[in-house]
């Protein structure tokens, strides 16, 4: 294998450069260079707290060459608000705005000024990158975390399969407030990352770019299969691919040969309780129910 | 309208609040304004007060002048966001229209909400009347920007934002003069990419909250020069941190912040008549603490009266507190009484004034809630 080294101006170019903290095989790190080279270099960022605002932001090293602030863990979309209202009253409206946290970030602590920023319709792309748990502080349960997975707040025994409550919609409720562009993403295929980052930059008004980005950390897995794990996400219909415009759904990545869910869930420690003792084939079987009733309502199945 | 037209000439170029009780009509004006275009500025109407202190966050740190107002339950709400500002040394500016703290809910005046924010790295002045608190608008934003911290100006709900008073409002130029655009040292600008708002870890958290304790403590002489200035211009003004009132022989002084001390004033030109001693020391000025400026107007001091509109529950009135550990080691050391007065609206008045001059002298070290209704406490709750 040849040896890779990159000069201190290839590192510029990546508005979130390497030599962070992050763990290895982090899948938000590499969501987060992706997304954010493909939103261009005229830009503000604003972090929520979490993985991403710690790996990148140890005074005095900082990983961004662009201009960045974090504020406080649940108040980003807000913050973006203001950002965008300065350049507005400033006349430097060429300056774009991204608001980026992690999914307890967005969907639960963050939520209220998430939706405010929503309804105010600022020029604003929200990124959420969802590793469906707490994982800066651990590996606790959010509203992101799927059916039946193991965390630190919702482990299974005796009384309890895990997690017991579904994924919280949050790609709908984004869209339920009737805003430009809402749409999923995944590390696992990343040109369409950039693609959605760069259709969302082209549009103004309130943007909304869920991500789903593997953590080999929380979920236990091998960190080199962070792709393939974030891949099978999608192969087994149990995370989406879809674009939503003013509300209606405009595209959907079709699975049309949908693999069963067992070969996504068998890869991931979170989910090793499902595949021993009794019961654990209903249990598999409601998790194959909300990959089925995912593939019915995207009609992920169709071609 | 005096506060809103103070603010409109500081040309503010964001202002983002949420209507709470008595705050609303200030921003309410100002929402005016913006629609009839008299104030160029980007009016931001959010869900809460949180997201209020953190859109003037993100637009100070973007370079714009920012504004907000709230109050009571507001600025609780806002206290995160509050801490925030502060130790990233953003220069807001905040109108505080004091209000009593929930439970039992109250719409009404005391100084419980500012109090409880004291640590927060905000610059605090504190209005007596309609005039000051207006000229301290102007004041505030450039004290503000010069130091790199923000700056709540406080003033008495209801009994100062509901009251009609005439105001003497500068002309626009004379603010323009007064207090130039904004030009901040750091901002979020893509041409030169910065990380606002970095984590610390144990070999570097102390020394941030050093330097900003010391910017604090250092903001003390730019608040008296912005004050010097302004007097020279407008002509008004007390001292920047303490207004002293008959204290040359007073044997008794009565301190206290906000509206109440013009009653304060009253009562003592009454007591004065009468023959007996008594002064009374308005804070104008909080945080930073003006300590020198404390001790030496209460050097000539025996009794010294602490009227307080808030209250560390549990321990007793705060501003005694820190009048304590202002004065301890002084070469005369008064004794100090703490009498809680006119919590939740509760009116102050010169009886209310006389009675905490005549017990100021035997109540050294003790708190005292003042014109209490005791048929409404339970025997076992007295």
């Amino acid at each position: 294998m040849n040896g890779i080294s990159l000069t201190p101006e290839q590192l510029k170019k990546n508005n979130l450069t390497s030599g962070h903290r992050a763990c290895m095989g982090c899948g938000e790190s590499l969501a987060g260079r992706l997304a954010l080279n493909a939103a261009g270099k005229n830009i503000i960022v604003t972090q929520a707290t979490g993985c991403m605002e710690v790996f990148s932001s140890s005074y005095p090293d900082s990983a961004w060459n662009v201009p960045w602030i974090h504020s406080l863990f649940e108040n980003q979309a807000a913050v973006a608000a203001g950002i965008e209202a300065a350049l507005k009253a400033l006349g430097r409206t060429d300056t774009r705005v991204i608001a980026q946290g992690g999914d307890g970030g967005t969907a639960d602590i963050g939520l209220q000024c998430l939706s405010g920023m929503f309804e105010r319709g600022h020029d604003v792309l929200y990124i959420c990158y969802d590793n469906e748990a707490y994982m800066n502080t651990g590996v606790q349960r959010s509203g992101l975390t799927p059916t039946d997975a193991r965390t630190t707040t919702s482990p299974p025994g005796e009384e309890s399969w895990g997690n017991q409550r579904p994924k919280k919609d949050l790609p709908a409720i984004a869209a339920a407030h009737h805003i430009p562009y809402v749409a999923t993403a995944t590390v696992g295929y990343y040109r369409d990352l950039e693609k959605k980052v760069q259709k969302a930059m082209s549009i103004r008004g309130p943007k909304y770019l869920q991500i789903h980005v593997p953590c080999p950390l929380g979920w236990g897995y091998d960190s080199a299969q962070t792709i393939k794990v974030a891949q099978l996400a999608v192969l087994t219909g149990l995370y989406p691919i879809f674009e939503m415009e003013y509300g209606e759904l405009t595209a959907v990545r079709k699975t049309p040969k949908r693999r069963p869910v067992e070969d996504y869930l068998k890869l991931q420690t979170r989910f090793r309780h499902l595949f021993r003792g009794e019961g654990s084939k209903e249990q598999l079987a409601r998790v194959q129910a909300i990959a089925d009733e995912n593939a019915r309502r995207y009609g992920l199945d169709e071609r | 309208m005096a506060i809103a037209e103070a603010v409109k000439r500081c040309r503010p170029n964001v202002i983002s609040a949420y209507p709470i009780t008595p705050q609303t009509h200030i921003v309410e004006d100002l929402a005016q304004m913006v629609a009839d275009g008299e104030l160029k500025a980007e009016f931001v109407n959010v869900e809460s007060e949180f997201s209020a202190a953190s859109v003037c966050l993100g637009a100070s740190a973007t370079g714009a002048r920012a504004y907000t107002a709230t109050t009571s339950q507001g600025l609780l709400l806002m206290a995160e966001v509050l801490f925030n500002i502060g130790g990233l040394r953003l220069p807001i500016v905040l109108t505080c229209a004091n209000r009593a703290v929930s439970s039992p809910l109250s719409i009404w005046n005391d100084h419980q909400d500012a109090m409880t924010v004291r640590d927060s790295g905000w610059i605090q002045l504190w209005a007596e009347d309609n005039q000051e608190a207006a000229d301290m608008h102007f004041q505030a934003f450039k004290i503000a920007e010069r130091v790199s911290l923000p700056v709540m100006v406080n003033m008495d709900g209801f009994v100062l934002t509901h009251a009609f008073e005439p105001v003497d409002m500068p002309e626009q130029e004379e603010i323009d003069a007064f207090l130039p655009p904004f030009q901040p040292k750091y901002r979020l600008d893509p041409a030169n990419p910065l990380t606002f708002g970095y984590l610390a870890e144990p070999d570097k958290y102390m020394e941030a909250r050093y330097i900003l304790h010391r910017a604090l403590d250092n903001a003390l002489p730019v608040i008296a020069d912005v004050a010097a200035e302004f007097k020279r211009k407008f002509g008004r003004g007390t001292d920047p941190f303490v207004e002293g009132y008959t204290l040359e022989d007073a044997e008794v002084v009565l301190v206290g912040m906000g509206s109440m001390m013009g009653t304060v004033k009253d009562a003592i030109d009454e007591m004065r008549e009468e023959g007996t001693k008594v002064g009374a020391l308005r804070l104008r000025t909080f945080r930073p603490f003006p300590k020198d400026a404390v001790r030496n107007a209460l050097r000539n001091a025996r009794s010294v009266a602490v009227m307080e509109r808030a209250i560390s529950l549990g321990n007793g009135g705060i501003l005694s507190n820190e009048l304590k550990e202002a004065l301890y080691g002084a070469k005369t050391m008064p004794n100090i009484g703490s009498f809680i007065v006119g919590l939740g609206g509760r009116d102050v008045t010169t009886d209310t004034v006389r009675k905490v001059a005549k017990d100021a002298a035997n109540m050294a070290h003790c708190t005292e809630f003042v014109d209490l209704r005791m048929e409404l406490i339970a025997e076992g709750d007295r």
